[in-house]
């Protein structure tokens, strides 16, 4: 019985050996960045007053500032340039809106964005369409990338902004940001890029690379989760989008996440080469088992570049929340890109938007590797997933029998 | 949370009953396609005299309520006549698994469908349908009944989701009372595509939603 394999905690079923390989989806928090983030929940709890403040204050301020520095020298930036938010989520709103608002009379009303980008910018260009943005949804080749031809015709004098990701949330297509913001630059258009699941995981520097705004957040390198930050470049022509005090220099309201961003600084110094190339070699496992071991599996997303804890397969003939949930039960967290398991019940943008049909969005699964897993979980998960497959291909009306 | 599904849908979805093809079937019924997701398939051999259905074997290319709903169908037909097996609905599957998630109605309601399909092939062949109906409002409506409204789990008709149904020169049109850019608008508006396009008269399908 399943129960059985279960113990039941304080009502969440839990199995006994999970082996966690959702991190794309969060990351579990590391030790030492709770430890560094104690302290400004229990001793300098104040919010960061002026220097003109009490001490508690200045010292919470303090502690701020330092977190800001830490996550401005793994950009390249400088501390000021740097803005504390929720999230990715509320980065990405930050940029799109900011951006739109302070240049619509300006300069125009024209944002091109690439379809496979993640919600937060998918859904706030969208939101900013119906509100009478003129939007284009570029087009991306069968691995993810975008075609830079294209991107280039796309621009006109009205063309306020250009947002195209670093690394793609499920496929994990690394873009060619450097041709990018090229591109960006000699046509003098602004260029955000979401870097949520590449930050400090791939090299990024905004003083080689013409990037204006740079969404990254904490929940993906083992960090908190509600805190995140917004580069924007010195100069860049942004409103404030959400109304409130005067925090962070006037550019995000609301009280300070102190003991956030502070975890946020300490999680990215944690972040080694060192380590993000044993995800590249369990990565390189799964997909290499998968597909030596399993018939009828494609690679979705580009063999090389692609971000180094991402592998991202699809089992043809058989449906991806039949398999999580058989994954499951065998103790092994996973997520898919078929309709069933979606929140809107809709089949991945993302697969669509490399050309897949509904079929291969229905049977992708991806996996996401993180500090915590090895490389007997990249076997094991492979084991398993043959096992997996094979009893759903004997009830399936597509396979071959 | 609970877990979102009951012991019984996922006992059946671990071990599915009457799994498989039967080999040269009286009836055969194939709902849904890969394209739009799930697909199921249902094969039954019928006894010519008594029309019961002594052998019921399924196929599913879905998810675990899709699996276990083809699979609590298959029991609850086998041994059935066809008159009794038509009236099986999407509720006493769902009953007879102690519920469903409402969002996986949709999901769900396919492997119901597959076996009227079944049997609906096995009553064509045999010369008991006499002739292919026309489509009508009325007909579009009940077709409309097998749409699942992901937020409450009852049909698009019941609760009120379908505005308005015309049908006119085989282009049904199907007025949707969401928002376009509402959570579920394409997964319903596919949904409803995918139920009215495959009648045999019908030539084109709008759906049109009301923002």
């Amino acid at each position: 019985m399943l129960s059985e394999l279960y113990h039941i905690l304080g009502g969440v079923k839990i199995f006994e050996e999970m082996t966690y390989l959702d991190n794309s989806a969060c990351t579990r928090l590391d030790e030492r960045v709770f430890e560094a983030m104690k302290p400004y929940f229990f001793d300098t709890y104040a919010v960061a007053t002026s220097e003109f403040g009490y001490s508690m204050g200045i010292e919470a301020k303090e502690g701020l500032e330092q977190a800001r520095e830490g996550i401005a020298s793994r950009l390249g930036a400088d501390p000021g340039e740097i803005v504390f938010s929720s999230g990715s989520t509320e980065s990405s709103n930050m940029a799109l809106k900011g951006v739109a608002s302070a240049l619509k009379e300006k300069k125009g009303k024209h944002i091109i964005v690439s379809k496979i980008e993640d919600f937060p910018v998918l859904n706030t260009a969208k939101a900013l369409e119906k509100q009478g943005f003129d939007v284009t949804f570029l087009e991306v080749d069968p691995e993810g990338f975008v075609n830079l031809d294209e991107l280039e015709k796309a621009i006109t004098d009205e063309t306020i902004l250009i947002s195209v990701q670093q690394g793609n949330q499920e496929i994990g297509t690394v873009q060619d940001l450097k041709a990018v913001s090229e591109i960006c630059e000699a046509k003098d258009v602004l260029l955000h890029t979401d870097a949520t699941h590449s930050f400090t995981r791939l090299p990024l520097d905004v003083k080689e690379l013409p990037v204006d705004l740079v969404t990254i957040a904490a929940y993906t390198i083992h960090g908190p989760r509600g805190i995140g930050a917004l580069y924007i470049r010195e100069g860049t022509p942004i409103h404030k989008f959400m109304d409130g005090g005067f925090q962070e220099s006037n550019r995000r309201a609301g009280v300070e996440n102190i003991p956030g961003a502070v975890g946020f600084a300490k999680a990215a110094e944690l972040v080694t080469p060192e380590e993000t190339r044993k995800l590249q070699a369990m990565r390189d496992r799964v997909i290499e088992q998968a597909l030596a071991k399993i018939p009828r599996v494609t690679l979705n997303g580009s063999r090389e570049k692609r971000l180094p804890q991402n592998a991202n397969l699809t089992f043809h003939y058989v449906e991806g929340e039949s398999i999580t949930l058989h994954m499951d039960m065998r103790g092994f967290a996973l997520s898919t890109g078929s309709a069933c398991f979606s929140r809107s019940l809709e089949a991945s943008h993302v697969i669509m938007g490399i050309g897949g049909d509904h079929e291969r969005a229905h049977g992708s699964v991806r996996f996401t590797f993180g500090r915590y897993n090895s490389m007997e979980d990249a076997d094991a998960v492979i084991d398993a997933m043959s096992e997996v497959v094979a009893r759903l291909r004997v009830i399936s009306p597509l396979a071959e029998k | 949370m609970k877990f979102p599904y009951s012991e019984k849908v996922l006992e059946h979805f671990r071990n599915p009953r009457n799994v498989g093809k039967i080999e040269d079937p009286d009836g055969k019924g194939l709902e849904g396609s890969p394209a739009c997701g799930d697909m199921v398939a249902v094969y039954i051999k019928v006894e010519p005299e008594t029309k019961i259905i002594e052998d019921v074997k399924f196929e599913s290319y879905g998810c675990a309520s899709n699996i276990a709903t083809g699979s609590v169908i298959t029991e609850l037909a086998k041994g059935k006549t066809l008159e009794e097996a038509k009236k099986i609905t999407w509720k006493q599957a769902s009953e007879e698994l102690g519920g469903l998630p409402p969002i996986k109605a949709h999901c769900s309601v396919l492997a119901v469908e597959g076996l009227r399909a079944a049997i609906r092939d096995y009553e064509e062949k045999h010369g008991l349908v006499i002739e292919q109906e026309e489509t009508t409002e009325e007909v579009v409506r009940r077709r409309l009944k097998h749409v699942m409204n992901p937020l409450t789990g009852l049909d698009v008709v019941r609760t009120n989701l379908v505005l308005k149904t015309t049908v006119e020169d085989g282009v049904v049109r199907v007025v949707v009372d969401l928002p376009s850019d509402h959570q579920f608008a394409s997964a319903i508006k596919e949904d409803i595509t995918e139920k009215l396009e495959s009648l045999w008269d019908v030539k084109k399908v709008d759906v049109v939603f009301t923002e």
